[in-house]
Formats: C-alpha cells, structure tokens, sequence
C-alpha cells in the first residue's frame, strides 16, 4: 500500500491551521470538480483532494494521521503501526459519507472503510422501481454517420452482501443510433438499476461524446475537414480527391481560392430530419525550398509576381 | 476472449425537441417535485407548460439538474450560484465547439 502525503495533496504545509485547510479544499475542489475542469484528470483529483479533506478538515482524524509522522514519502510502501489509532474515537470505521467507494486503500486501512447510505426510504417499500442509472459512452463518428451495433463497457457501482460499494463492469451491446450528435442522450428503458419486488427496473441514460477524430472535426450536426491543398491548386483551381463520410469523392477546387476558404458539400454532415453539411476548409500548403530547383521557382515568383501579402497593413 | 451473446439494446434518441415529464425528471435525479420547482424559480431549469403539475422539460434539463445537484452537493454553491456556473460552462462549451472548428491543427 502506497502513502499518501494528504498536505501534499492539499497544498499546505504540516502546521496550516484548520482554517488554511478548509481555503485550500474550497479552491482545489473548484479547481478539479469534474463538471467544472477541463484537466484530464480532474475526477481522480477531486477523489484525491476529497480524501485528503476528509482526514484533514476533522482534527481527530488529523491528529491519528500525524502522528504516523512526517518521514514518509507520498508513494512509499506503507504499513499501518499495530494499534496506530488506539485512544482515538472513530476506530473501526468512522467514515460517513456517501461515495466511499472512492477512497484508497490507504484511507481505508486507517480509517476504515464506508459503507453505502440505504437510498431514503427505498428499504421500506417492497415495490418501487429502481432507480435510474447515467454514463458517458464515447464512440466513433463514422459509427453515428452509419449506424452500427457496439460492444459498451460501463462502471457500475453495486452493493455487496456486507454493504460495501464495488464498481462492476457491464458490457451491452449498443446500436447506435444514425444521425446521433455528441451530447445527445439515449435513454434504454429498464437497463438502469432493478426494481424492487414486483416493480419495473430504472432506465440506463447515455450521454454520447464523440473520440477525437485523426482529421474530421464535428460541430452539432456539421462535419468539417481540413484539406491541405498546393499553391498552384488554389491558384490555378485544381480536382483533388477528398475523403468523406460516404467515401472519396473528387472535389473542385475553384480558381484563386485563399488559405481557409471553405466550401460545403450539402447534407453530407450527419444524417437526420434536416441533415447536416461538410465544410471542406483549404489550407495552403507550401512546398519547402530546399533544393536548388525550389529556391529558383520562388525566386522567380518574387521577381515576376507584383505582390504584396501586407498591402492591407499599409506596409511593404 | 470468449465471446458473450449479448442481447443487442436500442435505445431512444433524447435530442433538442424531446420533452420529459416532471415526474420522469424526479425520478431519473432522484430528486422531488419541490427541488425541481426551486430550480425552475432560480432559472436553473425552465419548463414547458404553465401548472406546475403538467410541466414538461426539455430533455438536456437532466444534464443540467445533475450538474446542478453536483454543484450544490460537492462545493457548499446556492442555488444562484449554480445557475450561474451552469450559463458559464455553456458558454465555455460553446467557445471550446467554436475553437475546435476554428483551430484544430
């Protein structure tokens, strides 16, 4: 088992008062609140940040927690001292929150491990549907564009006999709807959590995000591509072969067309009721001077050419 | 791997023009009436139809409800608060959609 340096984690030092703590917590947990940071990691830090918190906003928990010293080293192997929390008073499990399956097992093997809240009531009743479940799935855009079946894996956080929360893995078998847009939710009825007794079982919600694309980028149901394209194409106009959703396609490209200008294939975005467009962005790409044959065709482009790229600036 | 004959799960689409009933809002937020109609009255959610007991919302309401509860649950915000954060984060949303379109190289 790895320790954990919770001051590290938070920031402050081994002497910060109470009232440090709490500051540092506010912001670091603005900071990482996974529905606020944009960082990649922002769930596993606010854990993290949550944990440490928890140990270090209650002063009894602190004072246990200091007193294990300050020689270790975050990631050092750790074994609890026997007796270690002797005297203190949350001994055999004083966690209280919801969520506890989110610590580590260092937190859990000094403080005991949390048990899951009894939902409000749910216990009582012997017929009640159960409850809803939510996930992100990512997917792929040719799998919206085309429709296709996909094996999902989801997290699913079940109790155990004993009361513990553990994350299962669910596999199902998804047909993803064609046409659907990154953000758009699918709701499957009676995937979510079983129903109690007789009663029907909760819906599983969706929400679609889609992988990052090697070259297509998607905005709503608009699909952009951007399209590398010679000088002398955009210059002189040129056919060039463009790849799309629907396959290869040959493209005009008209004459005298400028660095990002875009051109749009009708309808040829994601499908739907109002189907969406392919913007083809062209972006000039100069071929390097570095060979001698190079150098001369540039050359003899400033010395024939009357041109001036920063006419507009009032500059030459 | 050992291939699983799993059942094939179709779903349905919750786009823009979906509505969702208050009490299929309670139920999927596990949350009650009376905590939707505070958040409609802080502008957090916005229904369709005008007695309470008939509203529908547009579908994206379940986003914005779980963001809100999240807020209000993890970092101490009032409800003014999150209403605030959440017309904050769409517009970053917005401007992140803009941007990749603009430049992704």
């Amino acid at each position: 088992m790895e320790y954990k340096d919770y001051y590290q984690i938070m920031g402050v030092s081994r002497d910060a008062t109470q009232d440090e703590i709490k500051r540092a917590y506010r912001k670091l947990a603005r900071k990482y609140h996974p529905d606020v940071s944009k960082e990649l990691d922002a769930e596993e830090r606010f854990k993290e940040v949550g944990e440490a918190n928890e140990v270090l906003k209650d002063p009894e928990k602190r004072a246990a927690y200091d007193q294990l010293g300050a020689n270790w080293k975050a990631g050092q192997d750790f074994r609890p001292p026997p007796d270690w929390d002797a005297g203190f008073e949350f001994r055999g499990g004083g966690y209280t929150h919801a969520g506890a399956e989110d610590h580590s097992a260092f937190f859990e093997d000094l403080f005991g491990r949390g048990y899951a809240e009894p939902a409000g009531g749910t216990r009582r009743t012997f017929h009640m549907r159960g409850e809803d479940h939510h996930a992100k799935v990512l997917i792929d855009l040719e799998d919206s564009y085309t429709g296709a079946t996909r094996t999902i894996t989801l997290r699913v956080p079940e109790l155990t006999d004993d009361g513990h929360v553990t994350l299962r893995n669910r596999n199902i078998n998804l047909r993803i709807p064609k046409g659907i847009k990154p953000g758009q939710q699918i709701r499957l009825t009676e995937q979510g959590a079983p129903g109690m007794g007789n009663a029907k079982p909760g819906d599983l919600y969706l929400e679609v995000e889609f992988r990052k694309h090697p070259y297509y980028r998607v905005d709503g149901s608009d699909v952009y591509l951007d399209l590398p394209i010679a000088p002398w194409e955009a210059a002189l106009g040129a056919t060039v072969k463009v790849p799309t959703l629907s396959g290869v396609i040959d493209l005009k490209v008209p004459a005298n067309s400028n660095q990002g200008r875009k051109l749009r294939l009708k309808g040829r975005g994601l499908p739907g009721k109002e189907p969406g467009e392919m913007y083809i962005v062209m972006q000039i790409t100069l071929p390097p001077a570095d060979s001698d044959a190079a150098k001369a065709l540039y050359k003899q482009m400033e010395d024939q050419l009357a041109f001036n790229p920063r006419a507009k600036l009032g500059v030459s | 791997m050992a291939k699983t004959n799993l059942q094939i799960l179709s779903g349905e689409v919750l786009d823009e023009g979906t509505e969702i009933t208050l009490a299929q809002l309670c139920h999927t937020c596990s949350v009650q009436a009376e905590t939707i109609e505070v958040m409609v009255e802080h502008g957090i959610l916005e229904p369709v139809g005008t007695r309470s007991h008939h509203w529908c919302f547009p579908a994206n309401s379940i986003k914005r409800m779980r963001i809100a509860l999240r807020l209000q649950r993890d970092l101490d915000v009032n409800l003014a608060g999150a209403a605030l954060a959440l017309e904050l984060l769409e517009r970053i949303d917005q401007l992140h959609a803009q941007l990749r379109v603009i430049d992704a190289r």
